[in-house]
């Protein structure tokens, strides 16, 4: 354990998005540099993340912060993929024509504060600090949903949003409570230990569903996944594609730990069975289903994009909450393996959906018509975005589905599962072709040929290719990915 | 050359699909059918060589072609391609189809260089599944196939496309899920946990896990079933089929007829059979009632259409009955009986292929000149005059060397002697009456009914007076000709001197029937 003072070391990362946030306040504010905010977030971030990197990982855990924070593997991976997403962000913002060029400045700050709070959301291990970490993700998340100032449907995204989001962080404190008035203590290790052999488990499985309802919210888990699809359709582009990814790997970071340290008979990523026998696994098991089901159905009849992402969005959730409920570490390997492949793939989607407004201020699946006799090349890497979201080779979509499916053969309580996930994929193939025969199938002579912007060109192609790449060869990755724990 | 051959059989129509892209922006708007006819013709001459070079007797861990080598490490995937009897009379199949395929749609002018590169992607993705040896690369070529196939129906083809590729595309999908289950049930429930379809040929009986009730092993042979059904098709999930056969364009028909089907068989020999011999054994009396309802169903849809391509369509819907019939009879007591039926099914594998391919290219032949294939104009036909009356008629005094080969076609559809249906046909029902005495006797009704519509739809287009409308048909030209004259010759040739086939194909269905004796 290290004292604050020794901590900072290893908060350099963190600290530098401070000073970042600061520095784009400032330059918003000089009428000289206001220009430079974008280079200043851009030049934090990275730097940010070339601490991150050179700092690396140690394998055993080390508490920070009198046991606020803990420095570990685990969150080095999930700040790498975060780090990762909102850089990318932050840089195609700037291309895109949705955003408001006064309220840049504001814009990058509120993305790197929600990036502040979802590096504290990996590696949060006192439930007072994990309440405000992902507050610190929700707030300036509301903001950003409903930065479109004049248009409606930005407005109600924003509303929305922070209506649910308070409801269901409401619920989390309260689960929060309980847990301490059990067993006196904010430490989830801590907690651990004072509730593993108690007598009442009807009150931990109480504040189970409370804390479920928290984390499901974050991670847009039916049934609290109302507010997904109008905020996804109401936020610029570039925001939904943010939410879709980033917050996303950030709250299952805070899932698995939680949920791991609290509720497993051991406390740690390598127990397999639930505290004191409660059947909290099958609740999720039985969710997992109920959400890849809920979202595939209702992505079939939407017309526009955006909101049939929001709700393929929810199905991958329940993908990889299908992995969870097995509780074993291949399991785990394989949400952490298949969630930087959909970060990619999803991004890469996302950022088509941008050229596509920028281009042709296309809204639903009928305006993507004849758009592959038009830029052929980035409509071919649409496709494969598209082929790896359905999860069907040759793409990483399809190696990491086979990932998500593993822990299920180790524990044969939950393979009826498996069958509804195959099935739902099988839907899913469905709507994502609605895209690709949109793009392919109908000729369109009234669109002209419209480049994209080099930089947004590149992004969408670099991210898309991983599903090749990691096709052909994932070895090295996943044995990656199994080494850190 | 030994040990690179099969992966250059694979990999050649990719690098052509490749080079294809940047080289046609250059040179002439007719490059991407040259390269596609450059790379299916290079793969046809290694085929050829392949088969010069085979020794059926040698088994696939021994055979010299084999390659063997590490992929996913800690996964334990291989790229594991090899060939023995019952690949090889495919993979001779599938670069032939290919060949003639690309050859008869030399006319496609809608964006060539997509059709071509497609249509190679299509052929290695094909090619990849008949010879790999590891359940996950099989798997994976599979799947692969699926997406080139989307797009050249969805865009080359008839006024229902769209909906023909999706409802194609979504039933196999539906199937291969199934499959993936059972592959990684394979791969978990065994130990050392394996791909390798050799070591599973061992390791996958002593799988003993129970789940829901059931054997575990049953259910993998269910998931397996299913994928492997739909893509045969076996009755009830045969629906896909008319719709993708009739809006595909030719070429793309023969190749869906020709090889795809051939796949689901194919995999059901290699992959069903050899791992799970005992739940085949349970399930084979189901197999051959499928395979008889398959061959009695489809005969008598064929005989209902009016469509010639619709019914082309279901008389392979009918000739995959006799091969699952074939198969089942692994199960009969006498050796030889079992032998008879399985070879039947292979044969009749490659033999449906040539058929298919051929009734399949002489439509197209047909339609490419008067725009339709009405065997009789259809009641709700847009001109009312015509309604309900023959389209065509007379055809055989305006078109006599088409008249001749359609005659081929047609009455080695109907299994005539001397042709090449005849013989496959004949040994899957001498292998079913030895297995199954009372369902081969209904099954042995298709012949009957397989020849009305086949000699029905001939007399209905190309006897009688000669259709006015029809005066100025010009006979087959001599590009559809070289791509028709090669599977007529291999339609005799395996008709009267089978030999060829069945000695390629011999040793393998004896290891098979091996494998059944000792569980039996």
């Amino acid at each position: 354990m290290q004292n604050n003072f020794q901590s900072l070391s290893y908060f350099l990362p963190e600290l530098l998005i401070i000073f970042t946030i600061l520095f784009v306040i400032i330059s918003d504010l000089i009428s000289d540099l206001k220009k430079y905010s974008y280079f200043i977030a851009v030049f934090g971030v990275l730097c940010s993340g070339l601490l991150l990197f050179t700092a690396g990982y140690e394998f055993n855990p080390k508490m920070i912060f009198n046991n606020m924070l803990v420095f570990d593997s685990f969150s080095y991976y999930f700040k790498s993929i975060i780090l990762f997403s909102t850089l990318s962000i932050i840089i195609i913002s700037k291309y895109s024509n949705e955003l408001d060029d006064e309220y840049r400045a504001e814009y990058n700050t509120l993305l790197l504060v929600v990036l502040l709070g979802m590096y504290l959301m990996t590696n949060s291990i006192n439930l007072i600090m994990i309440y405000l970490s992902l507050e610190l993700v929700s707030i300036p998340s509301y903001v950003l949903a409903g930065i479109l100032k004049n248009d409606k449907r930005s407005n109600e995204a924003s509303l929305k949003y922070v209506i649910f989001g308070s409801f269901a962080s409401g619920l989390m404190l309260f689960g929060f409570s309980l847990l301490y008035g059990i067993s006196g203590s904010l430490n989830i290790y801590d907690i651990h230990g004072l509730i593993i052999n108690i007598n009442n488990p009807s009150a931990i499985l109480f504040s189970i569903i409370l804390i479920l309802a928290g984390f499901g919210y974050k991670i847009s888990m039916v049934p609290f996944h109302y507010w997904t699809p109008d905020v996804y359709e109401g936020s610029p582009t570039t925001i939904t594609a943010f939410l879709s990814v980033a917050p996303k790997a950030a709250g299952f970071a805070l899932f698995l730990r939680v949920f791991t340290a609290l509720f497993t008979d051991e406390g740690t990523f390598q127990s397999a069975l639930p505290i004191l026998n409660l059947s909290w696994p099958m609740l999720l098991a039985v969710l997992s289903a109920v959400t890849m089901t809920v979202g595939n159905i209702l992505a079939l009849r939407q017309k526009n994009v955006k909101r049939m992402l929001a709700y393929s969005t929810i199905s991958h959730v329940g993908f990889m909450l299908m992995a969870i409920c097995t509780l074993t570490p291949v399991a785990l390997n394989g949400i952490l393996f298949y969630l930087l492949m959909y970060a990619f793939m999803n991004l890469s989607a996302f950022y088509m959906v941008i050229y596509m407004h920028n281009s042709y201020k296309a809204e639903t699946i009928d305006d993507w018509k004849g758009v592959a006799f038009k830029n052929p090349v980035l409509a071919f890497f649409m496709v494969l975005n598209l082929v790896s979201l359905a999860g069907l080779p040759p793409t990483s979509g399809f190696v990491g589905k086979v990932y998500l499916f593993r822990g299920l053969f180790y524990d044969k309580e939950f393979l009826w599962l498996g069958v509804i996930a195959v099935l739902n994929s099988v839907v899913s193939l469905y709507y994502y072709f609605k895209i690709v025969k949109s793009m392919y199938f109908y000729e369109d002579e009234k669109k002209k040929v419209v480049h994209a912007h080099p930089v947004l060109y590149c992004s969408i192609i670099i991210l898309s290719l991983q599903n090749l790449l990691f096709y052909i060869y994932w070895s090295d990755l996943y044995a990656y990915i199994s080494g850190l724990f | 050359m030994e040990q690179y051959i099969l992966s250059l059989l694979i990999f050649i129509p990719v690098f052509g699909a490749l080079i294809m892209l940047p080289i046609s922006k250059y040179l002439g708007s007719s490059t991407p059918r040259v390269v596609a006819l450059v790379a299916t013709g290079v793969q046809l001459l290694l085929s050829l060589w392949l088969y010069c070079n085979f020794d059926s007797s040698v088994s696939i861990p021994n055979s010299p072609f084999t390659i063997n080598v590490e992929w996913i490490s800690h996964f334990n995937i291989f790229y594991y391609v090899g060939v023995d009897g019952l690949s090889m009379p495919m993979v001779m199949l599938t670069s032939l189809l290919s060949f003639l395929c690309i050859i008869a749609s030399w006319n496609i002018d809608k964006r060539p260089l997509g059709y071509f590169s497609l249509f190679l992607l299509l052929d290695a993705g094909m090619m990849g599944v008949f010879l790999s040896m590891d359940f996950f690369l099989f798997y994976i070529f599979w799947e692969v196939m699926l997406l080139p196939m989307y797009f050249l129906i969805g865009m080359w083809g008839g006024p229902q496309r769209h909906y023909a590729a999706i409802k194609f595309f979504l039933y196999t999908l539906f199937g291969s899920v199934f499959m993936l289950l059972s592959m990684l049930a394979l791969y978990y429930y065994t130990t050392p946990n394996t791909f390798s379809l050799t070591t599973l040929i061992i390791e996958a009986p002593k799988i003993d896990v129970s789940l829901w009730g059931m054997d575990v092993r049953y259910l993998i042979w269910i998931g397996l079933f299913i994928g492997f059904a739909i893509k045969v098709p076996i009755f009830p999930f045969h629906t896909w089929l008319p719709l993708a056969h009739v809006e595909a364009p030719t070429a793309i028909s023969v190749i869906l007829a020709g090889v795809l089907l051939k796949m689901g068989t194919y995999g059901l020999l290699r992959i069903s059979y050899p791992l799970l011999p005992f739940e085949a054994i349970n399930f084979a009396y189901t197999l051959a009632v499928l395979g008889v309802i398959n061959i009695i169903w489809g005969a008598m849809n064929a005989i209902a259409q009016i469509d010639m391509k619709k019914m082309v369509a279901y008389s392979s819907v009918s000739h995959m009955g006799y091969v699952l019939l074939g198969m089942a009879s692994i199960v009969s007591t006498s050796t030889a009986g079992a032998q008879a039926g399985l070879n039947g099914a292979v044969m009749q594998m490659f033999n449906h292929g040539t058929i298919t391919a051929m009734l399949f290219l002489l439509v197209g032949v047909l339609y490419d000149q008067a725009h339709h294939r009405w065997i009789v104009y259809p009641d709700n036909y847009k001109d009312q005059e015509v309604a309900g009356k023959l389209a065509f008629g007379g055809l055989a005094s305006k078109m006599p060397v088409f008249n001749a080969l359609i005659i081929i076609a047609f009455f080695a559809g109907l299994g005539l002697p001397a042709l090449s249906g005849f013989i496959s046909e004949a040994l899957c029902f001498i292998g079913g009456f030895s297995a199954f005495r009372t369902i081969t006797i209904i099954g042995t009704l298709g012949i009957l009914l397989n020849a009305i519509y086949f000699l029905r739809a001939y007399q209905r287009v190309f006897t009688g007076p000669l259709n006015e409308k029809y005066k100025s048909l010009k006979d087959i030209s001599n590009r559809e000709l070289i791509s028709i004259l090669p599977i007529t010759f291999f339609v005799f040739l395996f008709g009267v001197y089978p030999a060829p086939l069945v000695n390629m194909i011999k040793y393998s269905v004896e290891n098979l029937i091996t494998i059944f004796k000792s569980v039996m």
